[in-house]
């Protein structure tokens, strides 16, 4: 059984739906991102699992037991703040016993978990420090163990690496998940940055507009969308609009401005007249000097964006729209701004999107 | 502050420095010194510091004012007095003003506004008069007791002006506005996420407060408890008005020296003791908060 069951659960602020019928469940172990724009409801959602904000409609299951009603003080939840929220009056381990001592554990219990939680996350040294003594990433893991010194059947955590410098924030990255894996904690992860809900989670849940859009394993999320929003959304993407077609020995998309229609991949399903799009992530593409033989879009390169491990290419067409090819390693070096090219990929690596 | 200059900075620390030692400094060593004079029929009615005796310059001062206060155990019973007058309307004042200034700093918008606004709307009428509204209230044929016999509540009015009671209660009245607001403050700056912190590591909302929003906002309530306990202790107005023959406070014997007796040197010295009393602890408190801040 799943550890979070979340069953159509709405909240309306005033006239504005901030999450509107969402069912979700989180396995226990998991490591669950979830992930959308700014406003798209997915804070609004995690305080109501930890109880700060009450649903209109829907229930909330954790572990089995109803907490749609419990207040955040009676759920075995803990939540890492986005500010991170450490007390200013206490020290570090006293920031940490302070879950502790709700629970009416004796002393020597609770230093002994104080200690192992600093020891944890590497700051046994920062005990008798303040929170305003310490950087940034310090406060952050004290924020960690505070939340995890009450072992929590669940860890929500609001925006985890916002408040962290890019070099840092790869490496926390990787810090959470050695302590998701050590510590057995199953983590809810709010977040808007998709690089990091990628390589974190082992689930992504995908928000927008107060609605869960798709669930599902990262590569799955990113391989599969389930519909524009979420391929526009999850990393890049080229988007064909159009109307499916019949092809030659397929379906095809037959998309204004093209003289040919483009090649699906089989087995859709979808009757011919229907209104689709059709997804083809950057690295999909496959750029040429000459002509080829099958389908091609000739096009001009625009730009050339080198990022180190490869280069971004935008590609202008002559219908006036512009394509988005990535090349890996030095593969774009026989390229400059205003070369032609015929761009194409393998049909089955797009996606229709019908959403 | 470079691009300020060097003039530029003393003209900046030196208005309100000047300021302070004409209108605060100034006055103060002119009370003290009439405090070391002797009483004098004439004006100015005391005898002058430095007197001209055959040509050479004399000090004449005198400790004979702080002796006849520290001699006679009425000023003391009036400072006490007054001390605890003020002590315990700084403990009202805290004990309504704290859940009032917590519904304002949660409230929102218009409301938040709207209830400020009422905090402040005392101050729009005279002090006075507010007073002397008091008296038509707590009169026995006032508001309140022919309110209560009207009602069959009571069947003779109750004494409720002129006692220790009316004392208490115009003072809490009319301070209670300067315990809010610095509470308003403090609390309106508290950081949410907080409270909310400390409920989802389990604390109910009773430890919330003690462990959590109570020491955080302890320079709000220093700030308030000051901004009460310092005007409290020499108010003269309120135990003149309200009070009895029983209300002994400080600042009315200070009235009853300058005005009545015209012991103008006595009344300086029972007002340096004063002003020494009130330094020591609004000292104590600024260190306090100063270190709070630093924190």
């Amino acid at each position: 059984m799943a550890l979070l069951e979340i069953a159509g659960a709405s909240k309306r602020f005033s006239a504005k739906t901030a999450v509107d019928e969402v069912s979700l469940s989180v396995e226990r172990g998991a490591f669950f991102a979830l992930l959308g724009p700014s406003g798209c409801g997915k804070t609004t959602l995690l305080r109501m699992i930890a109880g700060f904000e009450r649903p209109d409609s829907g229930r909330v299951v954790i572990d089995g037991a109803d907490v749609t009603g419990l207040p955040p003080y009676a759920r075995p939840v803990n939540m890492m703040f986005q500010s991170y929220a450490l007390f200013p009056h206490m020290d570090v381990a006293a920031n940490i016993a302070f879950g502790l001592r709700q629970e009416r554990m004796d002393r020597r219990h609770i230093a002994a978990r104080v200690e192992e939680m600093l020891a944890l996350v590497q700051m046994e040294d920062y005990a008798r420090r303040r929170p305003h003594e310490l950087s940034g990433g310090q406060r952050q893991r004290v924020a960690l163990a505070r939340a995890l010194a009450r072992m929590p059947k669940l860890l929500l955590l609001d925006e985890p690496l916002a408040a962290l410098d890019r070099k840092l924030r790869a490496a926390t990255r990787l810090e959470l998940i050695r302590i998701q894996e050590r510590v057995g904690i199953t983590f809810l992860v709010v977040t808007h940055d998709q690089e990091e809900a990628l390589s974190m989670a082992t689930c992504v849940g995908i928000m927008d507009r107060g609605r869960l859009m798709q669930t599902g394993a990262p590569a799955e999320i990113y391989e599969r969308p389930a519909s524009r929003f979420v391929a526009g959304f999850v990393g890049e993407v080229n988007l064909f609009e159009g109307e499916l077609t019949a092809g030659f020995n397929c379906l095809a998309l037959a998309v204004t401005g093209l003289h040919e229609p483009i090649p699906l991949p089989s087995g859709t399903g979808l009757p011919e007249g229907t209104a689709a799009a059709l997804a083809v992530r950057p690295e999909k593409l496959v750029l040429s000097h000459a002509p080829l033989v099958g389908f091609a879009i000739a096009a001009t390169v625009s730009s050339i964006g080198y990022l180190g491990g490869g280069s971004i290419i935008h590609l202008a067409t002559p219908q006036g729209w512009v394509l988005k090819a990535y090349l890996p390693g030095t593969a774009a070096g026989s390229l400059g701004r205003g070369t032609p090219v015929w761009a194409t990929w393998p049909p089955q690596e797009g996606v229709v999107l019908t959403q | 502050m470079t691009g300020l200059g060097r003039i530029g900075r003393l003209m900046l620390i030196g208005v309100p420095f000047v300021w302070l030692t004409l209108f605060f400094l100034l006055p103060l060593l002119i009370v003290v010194k009439i405090s070391l004079a002797e009483s004098s029929i004439g004006i100015p009615p005391y005898t002058p510091l430095f007197a001209t005796d055959g040509g050479g310059l004399k000090l004449h001062a005198t400790l004979a004012n702080f002796a006849l206060i520290a001699g006679d155990d009425l000023y003391l019973r009036a400072y006490l007095g007054s001390l605890g007058n003020a002590a315990l309307t700084t403990a009202f004042c805290l004990v309504i003003g704290y859940p009032v200034a917590h519904a304002i700093a949660r409230s929102q918008g218009a409301r938040r506004q709207l209830l400020l606004f009422l905090v402040v709307l005392p101050f729009w009428t005279s002090f006075l008069i507010r007073v002397y509204a008091w008296i038509a209230i707590l009169e026995p044929n006032g508001l309140l007791n022919q309110s209560l016999m009207a009602l069959g509540l009571i069947a003779a009015p109750l004494p409720l002006l002129n006692n220790q009671f009316s004392v208490q209660l115009g003072l809490v009245y009319s301070y209670l506005p300067f315990m809010i607001l610095p509470l308003y403050g403090s609390l309106s700056g508290l950081d949410q996420s907080l409270v909310e912190a400390a409920a989802d590591l389990g604390a109910r909302p009773l430890r919330i407060f003690l462990g959590v929003i109570l020491p955080l906002t302890l320079p709000g309530i220093a700030a308030g408890s000051l901004l009460v306990l310092i005007p409290a202790i020499g108010e003269f107005v309120i135990p003149d008005l309200l009070g009895g023959p029983d209300t002994l406070m400080i600042g009315k014997v200070l009235w009853d020296e300058f005005f009545n007796n015209r012991d103008w040197p006595v009344a300086a010295a029972v007002a340096v003791v004063l002003v020494a009393a009130l330094a020591i602890p609004v000292l104590a408190a600024q260190r306090f908060l100063e270190r709070e801040h630093a924190a």
